[in-house]
């Protein structure tokens, strides 16, 4: 695999070899060395998010742990029960790496679960737009541009200003802010890949129609379906932050790592800096790490850029 | 165009409606503002008084005709906190909402502009490459969090700029901004840097895109051939033909700084409608919410129909009717 990585034009020019599409993309994408570092930098955050339990000193939102001894601690402090804060302890005392742990399951779950469940929809949406034409299409197709002449941050704080607080609400509302940017692509390209030869033969085969777009077309819609969902879910991630930060997003019993910059915050004008730098730091490294590896597929799986 | 423009406003009113029943009726679900109204001690009695001052004792079908007839005729309800018209309130909020979103603006193509077409120029330097990097940074970095790093940097550390608040306001051609005095200088400088940001991002890679082209066509090879200075060839004629498209993208971006606005406002303390907004769903005050989202949609609305109707202008390809209703 090393040797493809290096150069993957000599590889294609051996007729001898044959490489499936998928290897030949898991090629292009190692050789850029900044989207590696991005994915790598994603899963220790997904995975650090995920052995949270077993590899915090404490959990922060066990009462019976929490010490309002420990309040406002700066990073290196030792606790009351005798562990390091290497990151310090926020206003109630919680150690701070513990509490970011803890928080990324949360920020992670709510982007990733309204990223996939808007894909779903708007996929669905968009596949019926191109599938049945005509006026169903007119009419999907001007509620998406409607839709999509507001900002994302902007629909979403309208529905939580509707809806409250809340995981399920907050999910809710960034699937309705979100779900139109996937209508469009997958329409957009479904467009382009019925007018191409295999949908013809299919057709020419008698195939219904039904089965070509879902099982024909659909397939050759996923490379731009994926880039725009890693984009999608990395703000759909910084999204429910921002909601969390102005107080209208995730409650302090579901505390994200927005909800751990807003408890920060009031502490930041004395000085007491980590409280909210840390869990920022944290956000930063997750929104940008799958921006670069988005950014990344969206040249790998973008075929006009095929050398 | 007339008929065009006509179904895009009754489009507006449609839309504004359906607005208006989504978030009527879902605040209505979430929480009742009664007990963030009365007194912790109030009995029974004073509780239902106030309910029936507010109107919430009736069905909410007849609540919400109640708003339609009165928004209807310009009245868009009392603020449950404040007691006076919610129109009037966010109407007086506003100003330092246009103030902040006007004063990002400018700074965008201030410091957007001359970045990009550094980057243009020379896309192979190294500080060209840093630019660019930063507008990445500067499009995936959440304002929120960028707002806090100014604040710590610029406000706590080196204290050079206050944090919070509007400051002193001056008042120039019957005009009462901050922008008048030196002292709302220094407070709307980093709210007003915190939400140029993106915008900044926006308009360096705008004019990057715009020079890398122009750069290439004959009018600069003529140009060139003819012997202008290379100062002159870009100041003047490069210039002139990307100002077009740059300045008009970012002049149509000003609704989503208002937009956006709401964020900045919270973090720095500015008293505008985003700031009104946030602290009106906090209290539950259901009249203020449904204004505000009425207002800003009609603006939305309004800031795309005239978008579309410039383009058809400029660009005289795009034909209005073909995207109709």
């Amino acid at each position: 695999m090393t040797d493809t990585a290096t150069d993957p034009a000599l590889s294609s020019s051996l007729p001898a070899k044959v490489e499936t599409p998928f290897q030949r993309f898991r090629a292009e994408f190692f050789e850029s060395r900044i989207a590696t570092g991005a994915l790598a930098v994603f899963l220790i955050i997904v995975l650090l998010a995920v052995l949270a339990p077993w590899i915090t000193p404490q959990n922060p939102y066990d009462l019976a742990q929490v010490s309002v001894m420990d309040g406002r601690l700066p990073p290196g402090s030792e606790s009351f029960d005798g562990y390091t804060m290497w990151l310090g302890s926020d206003g109630s005392g919680r150690d701070l790496y513990s509490a970011i742990l803890y928080g990324l399951r949360i920020s992670l779950t709510v982007g990733l679960a309204s990223g996939v469940i808007a894909l779903l929809i708007g996929m669905a949406i968009g596949l019926i737009a191109a599938y049945a034409g005509g006026r169903i299409e007119a009419i999907i197709m001007r509620i998406v541009d409607l839709q999509l002449s507001f900002p994302a941050s902007l629909v979403a704080l309208m529905m939580v200003a509707a809806l409250g607080k809340g995981v399920d609400k907050i999910i809710f509302a960034l699937v309705i802010a979100q779900w139109a940017y996937y209508a469009r692509t997958v329409r957009a390209t479904a467009m382009v890949e019925r007018g191409k030869e295999y949908v013809e033969a299919a057709q020419c085969l008698g195939i219904s129609r039904f089965r070509i777009v879902f099982r024909h077309i659909l397939p050759n819609c996923m490379a731009p379906l994926i880039v725009v969902g890693t984009v999608q879910t990395a703000s759909a991630i910084s999204l429910e932050a921002t909601l969390s930060f102005l107080g209208v997003g995730l409650p302090q019993t579901e505390p994200s790592i927005g909800v751990l910059i807003a408890n920060g915050f009031e502490y930041m004008l004395s000085g007491r800096y980590w409280i909210s730098v840390f869990p920022g730091l944290a956000l930063l490294l997750t929104v940008v790490s799958i921006n670069l590896v988005g950014d990344h597929l969206r040249d790998v799986l973008n075929p006009r850029l095929k050398k | 165009m007339t008929v065009f423009i006509i179904r895009r406003l009754l489009q507006a009113l449609l839309v504004v409606f359906m607005m208006s029943v989504i978030v009527f009726f879902g605040v209505n679900i979430i929480g009742d503002p009664v007990y963030m109204l009365v007194s912790p001690d109030a009995d029974q009695a004073d509780i239902e008084a106030a309910i029936s001052r507010l109107g919430l004792d009736r069905p909410i079908l007849e609540q919400y005709w109640l708003f339609l007839k009165g928004a209807a005729q310009g009245d868009l309800g009392n603020s449950f906190i404040f007691g006076e018209p919610a129109l009037k309130l966010i109407l007086h909020h506003m100003p330092a909402t246009m103030e902040l979103a006007f004063s990002a603006l400018i700074l965008a193509i201030v410091i957007g502009i001359p970045l990009g077409l550094f980057a243009g120029l020379y896309p192979d330097s190294g500080i060209s490459k840093g630019i660019m990097a930063a507008s990445i940074l500067g499009f995936s970095l959440p304002t929120f969090w960028v707002g806090l790093m100014l604040i710590m940097l610029f406000a706590v550390e080196l204290r050079w700029v206050p944090a919070t608040g509007r400051g002193d306001l001056g008042t120039l051609l019957g005009i009462h901004s901050s922008l008048f005095t030196l002292d709302g200088l220094s407070h709307i400088f980093l709210p007003a840097l915190n939400l140029a940001l993106l915008k900044i991002s926006l308009a360096i890679r705008l004019t990057r895109a715009g020079v890398r082209e122009a750069m290439g066509l004959d009018y600069v090879k003529y140009a060139r051939a003819k012997g202008l200075s290379t100062r002159r060839i870009i100041l003047v004629h490069v210039m002139k033909n990307i100002m077009i498209p740059v300045v008009t993208v970012m002049g149509l971006e000003f609704g989503s700084l208002i937009g956006f606005s709401v964020v900045t406002e919270t973090i720095f303390a500015w008293p505008g409608m985003g700031k009104l907004l946030i602290d009106a769903i906090l209290q539950l005050d259901r009249p203020v919410v449904v204004a505000y989202l009425m207002i800003i949609v009609l603006f939305f609305v309004l800031i795309n129909l005239i978008v579309d109707i410039l383009y058809s202008i400029l660009d005289p390809r795009v034909r209005l009717q073909d995207q109709g209703a």
